[in-house]
């Protein structure tokens, strides 16, 4: 076990190394970040030069890139043209994202796995015809349309929860954009639980644990759903990592100040250190959820042993 | 089809400690509801066992044997399996007519069930200790701690070596024989009255059969418990039954305490059967099989359902579908416990 996780991690490194790479050749192939600071209006030659010779603009890219990563170990993320540093940046947008991820992730397991064992369970009968039609509906939605459509009818019309977040962020103000962040997952959580628990239910073993004479509560939580959970485990915990850096859109809708919104702001303003720094972290966090599932298989499933 | 009572006397000095058997199934009828139409899987099936007795339940796949036993238990995929019609009288009660709660008390406790392939009968994900002890823990309200000492001494008493350090390994971590013995064991658990073992040596090779076999034997023996053996090999059956009842088409074809089936069978399709077991002194014959295939239980044929493959087959077996006979010895007198499903059955036993 220790072994293996030492062995991910190792793995880590070219990973973390190559899309790193990757997203600071991307954010250059952009254009001249001066220019675009300056917008429209000619920039002045001198202060170019200045911002050019200050963020190491006219070195070759693999060199940038070298110095980037330098200070990133030192805990660096460089500062943006307007002089704030990307650091104070994470330190603002993160909180507000995990936050927001906490509720919709939350939202996506309960909803997810609870419709989905409902729908399996009673499988051909009205209940999981609905739940397979309203989770398709979901899934063919586009998040911005869900997003403004409940925002209008629950925020502004009916008022029953607040229409945007803004700074002050509460929990009540959070459950709206969750629950529009959550919602294309949790269909696709709802309909592989459906599936696995459908299968599952005929398993050899569901029928030892009737035929033990188990109550049916404990026959499908002990037995159906804790083999029915290792397929849907996987996907929540690459979801983890897409609903953090996907909150884009629901970021800009319900105007929370987080990593969509940032990001969004960053490439606007083609602020190389910024929307680097950002998805650095993500990556980041993405490689962490990917081993943490992984190591969950293995207590889920003990047929699974890393040597 | 039959309606007459083809329970066998228990054996003298086995007699259960009720006045009447342990388990009597009535005219028990199943039937699947599929998109293609009614399968009947069981018709009107009688069979009792006493106390300490061995039922054998012989046939082919789709006889109805594992069927009607997911019935008495009360584990039959429904929909689209549906019980019918019929009683299943156990201990003077009878289990359909049972609240459900009440039965799923019956199950595991008083009913217990060994199943055919031990790996995918027991979880995956949980010890075998825990599922051992999952008996203790819903049954008697036990502590885990207390659980897992109960499920230590069943395994130690299905003789699995080194239990203690096992109790917490996994279903896959154990050999097949051990799997099924660990199976024998969850059955065994609240020592019920009756066991129902649903090919309990079809996935082991032939050396661990006798093995699991002689335990269950023995078990049977210690705890005086009823055993209904579903099989379809025939050689299991001689060693262990005390009477068989062999199935085809959902229905009882022929009864008989253990020696007189072996002995002369009162049926062409036991006939048939006893005749395709390979034997070592008619090495390099073909082998004999019974042709055709067993009929499609969505049109099960007219008349006597094994006519299509019968050798004896005439026109009467063509239209009249045969009751259960009670057999008789060449003077005229009853055997007991004897019947067969056989226009013909007199010529079969007697030869002709």
């Amino acid at each position: 076990m220790g072994s293996y996780v030492l062995r991910r991690l190792l793995q880590m490194i070219p990973v973390f190394i190559g899309s790193t790479f990757l997203i600071f050749v991307m954010v250059h192939a952009l254009g001249d970040p001066v220019n675009a600071l300056f917008g429209d209006r000619a920039p002045d030659p001198a202060v170019a030069a200045q911002i050019r010779a200050q963020y190491n603009l006219n070195d070759p890219l693999w060199k940038q890139y070298v110095l980037y990563m330098g200070r990133l170990f030192r805990w660096d993320f460089g500062t943006t043209f307007t002089g704030q540093t990307v650091t104070s940046q994470l330190a603002a947008a993160y909180p507000t994202t995990l936050k927001l991820t906490a509720v919709a992730f939350t939202i996506e397991v309960i909803f997810g796995i609870g419709l989905g064992l409902l729908s399996g369970l009673r499988r051909g009968r009205l209940a999981d015809s609905s739940v397979l039609i309203l989770t398709l509906v979901v899934i063919s939605i586009p998040v911005f349309v869900t997003g403004y459509v409940l925002q209008y009818l629950v925020g502004v019309r009916w008022g029953v929860l607040p229409a945007t977040v803004g700074f002050d962020v509460t929990l009540r103000s959070l459950i709206l954009p969750g629950i529009v962040l959550a919602s294309v997952s949790l269909a696709y959580v709802a309909r592989l639980t459906r599936t696995t628990v459908a299968e599952n239910s005929r398993a050899d073993f569901v029928r030892t644990a009737v035929a033990k004479g188990l109550p049916r509560h404990r026959v499908v939580v002990n037995h159906l759903l804790r083999n029915s959970l290792i397929p849907v485990v996987t996907f929540l915990g690459t979801d983890l990592g897409a609903l953090m850096g996907g909150a884009l859109v629901t970021e800009r809708i319900f105007n929370i100040h987080g990593v969509g919104y940032a990001l969004y702001q960053g490439i606007v303003r083609q602020s190389t250190n910024t929307v680097v720094g950002f998805v650095t972290v993500l990556i980041i966090i993405f490689l962490l959820a990917n081993l943490l599932v992984d190591l969950l298989y293995a207590v889920l499933d003990p047929r699974i042993r890393y040597a | 089809m039959s309606t007459s009572s083809t329970s066998a006397q228990p054996r003298a000095g086995r007699a259960g400690t009720g006045t009447g058997p342990l388990l009597e199934v009535r005219d028990l009828r199943v039937e699947f509801r599929t998109r293609e139409g009614v399968a009947k899987a069981v018709n009107g099936v009688n069979y009792s066992v006493w106390a300490g007795e061995t039922l054998a339940i012989l046939g082919e796949s789709g006889s109805g044997k594992s069927v009607s036993a997911q019935a008495v238990m009360g584990i039959l995929d429904s929909p689209p399996g549906f019980v019918t019609d019929g009683q299943i009288v156990f201990k003077g009660r009878d289990l359909l007519t049972m609240g459900k709660e009440e039965r799923r008390k019956v199950r595991g406790a008083q009913v217990a069930m060994i199943f055919q392939d031990a790996l995918s009968a027991l979880n995956p994900v949980h010890t075998v200790g825990a599922q051992l002890g999952e008996m203790f823990r819903v049954h008697h309200g036990t502590s885990r701690k207390e659980a897992r000492e109960k499920a230590v001494e069943l395994m130690q008493r299905v003789r699995i070596p080194a239990a203690k350090e096992r109790v917490g390994d996994y279903p896959h971590q154990f050999s097949g024989g051990m799997r099924q013995r660990i199976m024998i064991a969850m059955a065994l658990a609240l020592q019920p009255d009756l066991i129902i073992a649903d090919e309990p040596t079809t996935a082991l090779d032939v050396t661990v059969q006798a093995q699991v076999m002689d335990l269950l034997a023995e078990l049977q023996d210690e705890y005086h418990m009823g055993l209904i053996l579903i099989t379809h090999d025939l050689g299991v059956v001689a060693d262990v039954a005390d009477k068989i009842a062999v199935m085809y088409a959902g229905r009882i074809v022929e009864t008989a305490p253990v020696h007189g089936l072996y002995a002369g069978p009162a049926h062409p399709y036991t006939e048939g059967l006893l005749q395709s077991i390979p034997r070592l002194d008619q090495k390099g014959l073909e082998l004999y099989a019974i042709k055709g295939l067993p009929p499609n239980l969505l049109r099960i044929p007219p008349g006597c359902p094994f006519h299509p493959r019968c050798p004896r087959a005439r026109t009467i077996c063509r239209e009249v579908d045969p009751p259960l006979f009670e057999v008789t010895d060449e003077t005229g007198t009853p055997v007991p416990g004897r019947a067969s499903a056989c226009h013909f059955w007199k010529e079969t036993l007697h030869g002709e």
